[in-house]
């Protein structure tokens, strides 16, 4: 299968590997003192445990799992108000199926609609907008969610129910932008990155410059990957090579999909519907500024927030992660999952306390899906500050 | 096998006014008796006419033969689609949960619960599916009921089988037996029932040629225990996929299993499916195919006589139980990494970005 068989050759994956090996030996890194590489997105953690790329390079890289999974950094109170708007009889409230599972305060989207409320899953906000043209008496929201990887469809759809002047149409808005809290994680003094692994479907809508500060300000080398095992690997190699040569540029691995200047098209879009908000809070994260995206005041009449008077400006909320809940620290890298006092017992995908269990992009969801702890001898659960 | 003569079949004439299923079918009055006998009795031909099919087996009664008894609703969505439909799944469903038991399946129950406005035609293609495929895995329909509910209360017809059958004396396939060393076999490739559901319900707006794999297994499960007498378990792939009814073996027989992902068999199709909505074939339903243990000296003539039938062409072993920590079933990637095969979490969710 084209495009994708040969990303998998197991021969072509061995030659990489040999490289990393020797690579990393240059640098002179090894298991208690290793190079410390972030995978910025979820899919990225998740294809590195399917894979078993942890397993298969040197013990010398240690991978940090970064917090680019939109479900996960959600914080709670956001799903609280999601519950708030779908229980209202009058509204359809369409969802990625990925949120539906996330814990809210009182309960999650699947367990609201158990008790009744018309929550419905959908693959694209396209599905949503065809749902209110066909319920004309119903309020439909649809719950717009994710990186710059969907914001656009986001945008198209709201652009669209404008042209036909649909009037119970709306978007709940939690677009959400990566290069914030990258700069976020780069400012924490508790941090120790080397690199960075950088998001490949992010990168399609934007492109490579909008890392030019991790480069040029931080002076940290990243590379803009795949999602197939021999890209990762690839870039995982372009890293180690920067840091052993003493570089720090942004390099394009997923030159097959990724632009340079990103998609055009995209970002009209993008910046016709969107701007951003003052700031966002994101879970594990706090406020970042310049983070979120809000709808734009000439859509207003699209904007679930304007439209039913909840989130930001709507009153204060600040809601505490529960007990033993540790996802702000997993998502920032400080511990593997395998440090956090719930994981597998207090929290399990079945009965998940926080959104990294959850979402099919959560680190905790990838390391027990995959069994990333299943050797005898763990790594240390715990990430020491370097000297 | 001996059975009671069946009713001779009424002479064919249509009482069914309309071509919907009305509230009136469902009153227990004429309306109902007219819909049972054009639509159900008249094609299944139950033998006696009494609420309970009475049934003498010489089979049953033979020194330590067992009963085996089993049930299956099923509600799938949309009911008719590439490969089949909801009456061909019900007879397959009900009857390889029964030979997977080591069972010969002999009689069928199959009760419907029908929605309101439900058209005729409907049920008379359910209908015929489930002659023709009873037919095919040589058991009866003896026996069924008939309810209607009101519009929205269920969607279209949902079916339930419950079916008898006997395992002959000796046999005695079960999870338990399994022990390390042992082979895993499948019957056929993985995964068609599920991308073909997921194709037909028009989410995804996919064009796929994919079919439904659902077949009976009963002739391919006695070829196998002829071949193979020490045969451990069987179990058919059904929701949840091969990995669950893996997770289920090795959890029942205190071992450990490895598959290995180059030796699954996938259609191209499948896969690409797969690819595209980020979901992983391991876990799409299957409706014909099942996954069998037997000893590794056993494991070649196993093979053998699966290809030898038609629902076993593409039979090939995928994996074998270890002495690993018990109940865990793990795989080795193309890379040779070793990942793990958990049970499924919930529905399987393709990803949003």
């Amino acid at each position: 299968m084209r495009y994708v068989e040969e990303f998998r050759d197991p021969v072509a994956a061995k030659a990489v590997l040999a490289a990393i090996e020797t690579v990393v030996d240059e640098i002179g890194a090894t298991a208690e003192k290793p190079v410390h590489i972030m995978e910025i997105c979820g899919g990225h953690t998740h294809a590195i445990f399917r894979y078993g790329l942890d397993r298969l390079t040197p013990a010398g890289i240690e991978f940090i799992h970064g917090p680019g999974c939109p479900v996960c950094v959600l914080p709670m109170s956001r799903i609280d108000e999601c519950v708030e708007i779908a229980e209202r009889a009058e509204v359809i409230f369409c969802t990625f199926g990925d949120a539906m599972r996330v814990p809210g305060t009182k309960k999650s989207l699947m367990q609201a609609k158990a008790d009744g409320a018309d929550i419905r899953m959908v693959y694209s906000p396209l599905d949503a907008l065809e749902i209110a043209r066909r319920n004309p008496d119903r309020e439909v929201v649809f719950f717009g969610l994710g990186f710059e990887t969907t914001t656009p469809s986001t945008a198209l759809s709201i652009q669209q129910a404008a042209r036909e002047e649909l009037s119970n149409f709306s978007v709940f808005c939690n677009h959400i932008t990566v290069p914030p809290p990258i700069k976020a994680l780069l400012d924490d003094p508790h941090m120790v990155l080397d690199g960075f692994v950088g998001p490949g479907h992010v990168s399609m809508v934007i492109g490579t410059h909008p890392y030019d500060f991790i480069a040029e300000e931080y002076g940290k080398p990243i590379v803009v990957a795949g999602f197939e095992p021999l890209d990762l690997l690839q870039s995982v190699l372009m890293v180690l090579r920067q840091i052993r040569d003493g570089r720090a540029e942004v390099e394009n691995q997923y030159a097959r999909v990724v632009p340079e200047h990103g998609n055009p098209v995209s970002l009209a879009a993008i910046d016709d519907v969107y701007q951003a908000r003052p700031s966002f809070e994101w879970r594990g994260l706090g406020e970042i500024d310049a983070s979120g995206l809000r709808i734009r005041h000439a859509y207003a009449a699209y904007d679930a927030e304007e439209k039913f008077r909840v989130g930001y400006g709507a009153g204060p909320r600040l809601v505490a992660e529960p007990e033993g809940c540790a996802c702000g620290l997993v998502m920032t890298g400080r511990i593997r999952p395998t440090g956090c006092t719930q994981y597998g017992t207090g929290c399990t995908p079945e009965m998940p306390l926080g959104a990294l269990m959850v979402s099919s992009e959560g680190a905790c969801a990838a390391y027990y899906q995959y069994g990333a702890m299943m050797t005898d001898d763990p790594a240390p659960a715990v990430m020491e500050a370097a000297e | 096998m001996n059975m009671a003569a069946p009713i001779k079949p009424a002479p064919a004439r249509a009482r069914l006014r309309g071509e919907r299923v009305t509230m009136a079918h469902g009153g227990g009055g004429k309306a109902m008796r007219d819909l049972i006998e054009e639509i159900f009795t008249d094609v299944f031909l139950p033998p006696g006419s009494e609420d309970q099919a009475r049934m003498t087996s010489a089979a049953l009664a033979a020194p330590g033969a067992q009963l085996a008894f089993t049930t299956d609703s099923f509600v799938v969505s949309p009911p008719v689609f590439p490969g089949g439909d909801i009456g061909k799944i019900a007879v397959c469903g009900t009857v390889n949960d029964l030979a997977v038991g080591g069972a010969q399946p002999l009689w069928l129950s199959a009760a419907f619960i029908i929605e309101e406005g439900c058209e005729f035609a409907l049920l008379r293609q359910i209908v015929a599916s489930m002659q023709a495929e009873a037919e095919k895995a040589g058991v009866r329909i003896v026996t069924g009921d008939t309810k209607v509910v009101e519009r929205g209360a269920a969607d279209k017809v949902f079916v339930t089988t419950s079916g008898v059958g006997v395992i002959p004396a000796g046999r005695d396939l079960k999870a338990e037996n399994i022990r390390a060393g042992d082979v895993a076999l499948v019957n056929g490739v993985l995964g068609d029932h599920g991308s073909t559901i997921l194709a037909a319900r028009g989410d995804m707006a996919l064009s796929t040629d994919i079919r439904s794999d659902c077949q009976s297994l009963n002739a391919l499960v006695e070829a196998v225990l002829a071949a193979a007498p020490s045969a451990r378990a069987a179990r058919d792939a059904t929701r949840g996929g091969l990995a669950s009814a893996l997770n289920e073996m090795a959890e029942a027989a205190g071992v450990g299993i490895e598959i290995d992902e180059t030796a699954l068999p996938l259609r191209p199709e499948v896969k690409g499916v797969c690819e595209v909505l980020g979901l992983d074939p391991l876990y799409l339903a299957n409706e014909g195919t099942l996954v069998l243990f037997v000893a590794e000296d056993e494991a070649e003539a196993a093979l053998a006589a699966m290809r030898a039938t038609p629902a076993g062409r593409d039979a090939t072993a995928v994996g074998r139980a270890t002495a690993g920590p018990a109940g865990r079933v793990t795989m080795r990637t193309l890379f040779g990494g070793q990942r793990l095969v958990d049970t499924l979490v919930g529905e399987q969710l393709p990803r949003i970005c």
